[in-house]
């Protein structure tokens, strides 16, 4: 609470904390670009990959598997009144399937997957940054970017689309468990509905767009770890400062994304 | 082998290394003595690259390893072997994968092979039982022994070591200076050894310098250390304090 009375009153404090805000985007941009680079790079470490995947998917299945269930249906119970006073009801489904896949699906399991896994490499790096094992690798003619870096962003990048799809289907049915709850309606007729309103090109933006939040989430994860300093309160800090950028870089880059989405696919 | 040409290295406004110059011959065990602070980590860290010198070069058979593209640098670093003060394990890898992982690397060799070399440092460290063990269930000297291992299984041409006896019982502490001593003779490794540990001092070296507020300030055999009448030298390398004042960094 001081610092923020202190900041407040002392315009030097805020310009140089901007300063440092766009020191923070300039290096994790310098940092994100070089993934391109070594990425093509051999050895290809698919083993590392994979076994990121997996950790990944242990790591974050319990969360993501309750969110997307409550999503769904939470949604529903809270549009059925509203629907049904406008004699709307049958495009219930589809509303909740709409709004799921295009929208909430991506963003809501991005910030939990931020959440989760951005800290987890930021801690995970920070601690190897911190005990010189990078150093380490660095000395024995090993590229610790290759290796440590781009491994989990391409684990991040190719996990959460795969986390999205399942959370909009578990959101869907936890629509229909709603639906069923209040009115005796066929799961057929239900799924039917879904389908018939959903179009393919409903579908495809919000996947591709987690391609890229799945990388935002590791290349901040381990760009903070990676940039780790002062020993262990470097770790904690790298840990949860992750969490926060990647959280906003989330939902800044989702603003535009909508916006590209809408002009590009008007319908 | 090593030549250090006016190396000078600060951090902001603190001068670490001032101005230093020694040279390192081919097959010599060359130990570097200093306080705790005055730089010695940060001298081997100039020599393979994790820090770069404000001034001055470092040669390495003849080549400056100061500035060089990364490609060159990691030729050189493969026949480099460096043993970090904190040891750098790779935590999330057990013993085994962390002594394989530059072998596989690196280098071309079978798993048959690869697996007879790992067997082979670890004895020669006395810690065969520890194979797959991960390095959280070793202890503070078991860490230290397995870097030791990683460090020597590429068979480098030169090896830095910092701090290797530091934190071992004295018997180990031996054991492990005999072995430098070994590589040395066998494979004709050139050595640079830093270290406050006058026992292990005594076993390694051909040569030594004192570091001191950022210049050398004693270069020779160690027998002349014990000799000597400065009163800085007499405190670090005697059992009593003559003159607390010298002992200041
Ligand atoms: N990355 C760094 N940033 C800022 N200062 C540093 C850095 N690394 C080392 N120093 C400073 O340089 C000085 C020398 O450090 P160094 O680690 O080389 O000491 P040392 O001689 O190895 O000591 P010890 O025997 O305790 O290991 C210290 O005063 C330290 O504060
Ligand atoms: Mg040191």
């Amino acid at each position: 609470m001081d610092s923020l009375i202190k900041d407040k009153d002392n315009p030097v404090a805020f310009s140089s904390s901007l300063t440092q805000f766009f020191t923070t985007i300039a290096g994790l941009s310098a940092f994100s670009l070089r993934f391109f680079k070594d990425v093509f790079l051999p050895p290809y470490e698919f083993g590392e990959v994979k076994k990121h995947m997996d950790e990944l998917g242990i790591k974050t299945m319990p969360i993501v598997t309750v969110t997307g269930f409550i999503i769904g249906l939470v949604i529903a119970m809270q549009s059925q009144p509203v629907m049904k006073r406008f004699g709307a009801e049958s495009f219930l489904p589809g509303m909740v399937a709409l709004s799921v896949v295009r929208e909430l699906g991506p963003v809501i399991t991005a910030l939990i997957f931020a959440g989760r896994v951005s800290s987890g490499i930021g801690a995970e790096l920070g601690s190897m940054r911190v005990t010189e094992q990078i150093d380490a690798m660095e000395v024995s003619a090993i590229n610790p970017y290759k290796y440590l870096v781009v491994t989990r962003i391409l684990a991040c990048t190719l996990i959460l689309p795969i986390l999205t799809l399942y959370v909009n289907f578990l959101a869907i049915l936890g629509g229909y468990l709603a639906v069923a709850l209040s009115e005796s309606s066929s799961f057929q007729l239900y799924i039917n509905a879904v389908f018939k309103s959903l179009e393919f090109s409903d579908l495809i933006p919000g996947i591709l767009k987690t391609f890229i939040f799945g990388f935002i989430v590791g290349a901040v994860g381990a760009f903070k770890g990676y940039t780790a300093e002062n020993g262990t309160v470097g770790v904690g800090k790298a840990s949860t400062s992750s969490v926060v950028m990647a959280s906003l870089l989330i939902l800044l880059t989702d603003t535009v994304l909508v916006k590209i989405t809408v002009w590009i696919w008007p319908g | 082998m090593v030549e250090v040409k006016n190396l000078s290295k600060s951090f902001g406004d603190h001068v670490v290394l001032n101005n230093i110059s020694f040279n390192v011959d081919e097959g010599e065990n060359f130990v570097v003595f200093g306080r705790s602070g005055t730089g010695k980590s940060v001298l081997l860290k100039c020599m393979v690259g994790l820090l770069e010198p404000d001034n001055g070069d470092i040669l390495i058979n003849n080549k400056s390893v100061v500035h060089i593209p990364i490609k060159e640098m990691n030729e050189l670093r493969k026949r480099t072997g460096f043993l970090f003060q904190g040891s750098a394990l790779y935590d999330s890898m057990t013993v085994r994968e962390n002594l394989e992982f530059p072998l596989t690397r690196n280098f071309n060799f079978s798993a048959k092979e690869r697996e007879a070399k790992v067997k082979d440092v670890l004895e020669k460290v006395g810690l065969s039982k520890a194979i797959d063990k991960k390095p959280a269930e070793l202890s503070g000297g078991m860490k230290k022994r397995v870097g030791l291992a990683r460090t020597i299984i590429t068979e480098p041409e030169l090896i830095l070591y910092d701090e290797p006896t530091t934190g071992l019982d004295p018997i180990t502490s031996k054991e492990i200076s005999q072995l430098i001593v070994e590589l040395q003779k066998d494979l004709n490794i050139t050595a640079i050894v830093v270290t406050h540990d006058l026992i292990c001092a005594k076993i390694v070296a051909d040569t030594s310098i004192v570091l001191r507020a950022g210049k050398i300030c004693y270069e020779g055999e160690i027998k002349g250390l014990e000799k000597a009448d400065d009163p800085f030298l007499k405190n670090f390398f005697s059992s009593e304090l003559v003159d607390a004042e010298a002992g200041e960094i």
